[in-house]
């Protein structure tokens, strides 16, 4: 495995009474893109701004490029880029006079123009904050996330309120980040964009991690594989960690009874299954 | 780059996006002029009005370009997230907020400078007969209605409101304060009230440097109440301050 970026152990935060985060503990290898998935609510920004330096955690150990994030050392904000959920511009500043503006603050910025490029607004560098789109207020967001050079960026919600067309103009963008070597961690409440995007990701319910993993190898602990079959025109599926004992039986039983066991399958849930049975089951 | 070169940064990019403003511009420099030639035009005979007056204008235009501007400001950045974006970069939080609160003290200095010289050459006001204690009076001004702007920032639940939170202050201040007129014929409760706020004694400490000819040690009351109002303003706007 890579070297690791971020590190996170038994994160806790609480707000009063409330309780966002309930001991969250993950890995970021360098080089990966992480989702954070979850329904709104979950925990994901909690959690991301604990590691980008806004909150303090209530317990747990975190890392973030050998850093803990609390101590809001200035060597650490030059090596991290941050797109928050909302954040405001200034109104009157153009796009390159935003980008040349944060990108002074730090040691080795990128080049204005080329940052201006990599988010695919150069044809609205002269524009003012106040006379772009949503989408390019987004891509504007990223631009000064980027302007540093950063190895790590934070994503929250990328996407949230693009159209489809301008959604997968910003994964083409985060894709290009993963080509350039950076780590990316990314909070997102669309199952299609973790799918997409992340190498690797985590399920995030109530303030827990409930599955993590690969998208495509994604399953909840507890219910890897999945058989299923009619029975008297009934479908019956059943969830098992040991598919080879479960057939066994089943079939088995079958031969026994001189039945067979019509369209019997056994598949591995799909993300959008795992996703929707882990953060639903408390609402059925 | 060190931490007063972004300071300077900073400063230079917030003076480009003043001038971008329209209403910043009006309500920071446009509108106590606007009310120096209304007043003045209407006491152009009286010396004692217009000597009353000058001093008067400079010091609203100190509270204007500072308590107000930065009660606005610090409201907006706050709500749009400007300031949880800076925080979120390597830029020194003493090269952003030297930044913005210097742009401040740049139009308080070139509005006072303004009111003393049109003060002279329109009305014939004589120039100010101790220019280093206008410097001193200003400079205090500068400060106290800095340092109670931003911890009043955090009083303003949201930019909308942030008029009638603001407004609700500074107008009453300027018609207590001597602004407009002699504030020695108001009522005993207000007259109180004025001499416990910080603008009458800016008022006082700038009419005794540009009229009387006094200095600082002749104007100790308004440097103790404006030193008061100053260490208040300070602790208030950094114990409470809020990035988002």
């Amino acid at each position: 495995m890579a070297e690791t970026a971020i590190e996170v152990r038994g994160l806790r935060k609480s707000y009063g009474t409330v309780d966002a985060v309930r001991g969250v503990s993950f890995d970021v290898a360098q080089g990966e893109i992480f989702g954070l998935l979850g329904p709104n609510g979950a925990g994901k920004t909690t959690t991301v701004e604990i590691l980008e330096g806004y909150r303090r955690r209530s317990a747990g150990e975190v890392s973030v490029l050998g850093h803990d994030p609390e101590s809001r050392d200035r060597h650490l904000r030059e090596r991290v880029g941050i797109v928050l959920q909302g954040s405001g511009f200034y109104p009157r500043a153009t796009v390159r006079e935003a980008v040349e503006h944060f990108g002074a603050a730090y040691r080795r910025p990128r080049d204005t123009e080329e940052t201006i490029a990599l988010v695919g607004l150069e044809e609205r560098a002269e524009a003012r904050a106040t006379e772009l789109s949503g989408g390019q207020r987004r891509r504007l967001d990223l631009a000064l996330a980027l302007v540093g050079d950063p190895e790590l960026i934070f994503l929250d919600e990328p996407t949230t309120g693009f159209d489809p067309a301008a959604r997968r103009n910003a994964w083409e963008i985060v894709r290009t980040l993963k080509d350039l070597g950076k780590t990316v961690l990314l909070t997102t409440h669309y199952l299609e964009e973790a799918q997409s995007l992340a190498d690797r990701v985590a399920i995030v319910k109530d303030g827990r991690i409930v599955a993590e993993g690969p998208p495509a190898e994604l399953s909840p602990t507890h219910s890897r594989y999945r058989v299923a079959y009619d029975s008297n025109g009934r479908r019956v599926e059943l969830d098992t960690d040991d598919p080879t004992d479960l057939l066994h039986r089943l079939t088995s039983d079958a031969l026994a009874r001189g039945e067979r066991l019509e369209g019997l399958t056994v598949s591995r849930p799909s993300l959008e299954e795992v996703y929707l049975e882990l953060t639903e089951e408390e609402g059925r | 780059m060190s931490t007063a070169a972004l300071l300077w940064r900073q400063f230079r990019f917030e003076r480009r996006l003043f001038w971008r403003n329209p209403s910043a511009a009006f309500f920071n420099f446009l509108l106590p002029l606007v009310f120096l030639l209304l007043f003045a035009s209407v006491f152009a005979d009286d010396e004692d009005q217009l000597e009353i007056l000058i001093p008067g204008i400079a010091g609203m235009s100190i509270m204007a370009t500072t308590f107000t501007a930065l009660a606005f400001n610090i409201t907006y950045l706050r709500e749009q997230g400007v300031l949880k974006r800076v925080r979120g970069t390597p830029l020194p939080p003493v090269s952003y907020f030297g930044g913005l609160l210097g742009s401040s003290v740049a139009n308080a200095a070139v509005q006072v400078v303004l009111v003393v010289v049109i003060g002279h050459l329109v009305y014939g006001v004589d120039w100010p007969r101790e220019p280093w204690s206008l410097v001193a009076f200003s400079a205090l001004g500068v400060i106290t209605f800095g340092a109670l702007g931003i911890a009043f920032s955090h009083a303003i639940p949201n930019f909308d409101s942030a008029p009638a939170y603001v407004n609700a202050i500074f107008l009453p201040l300027l018609f207590i304060s001597g602004v407009f007129y002699s504030a020695d014929s108001l009522p005993p409760v207000l007259e109180a009230a004025a001499q416990a706020l910080p603008l009458k004694h800016v008022i006082d400490g700038l009419h005794g440097a540009i009229v009387d000819g006094t200095g600082l040690a002749d104007n100790l009351t308004a440097v103790a109440v404006l030193a008061a109002w100053a260490m208040a303003g300070l602790l208030l706007a950094v114990r409470f301050f809020r990035w988002e």
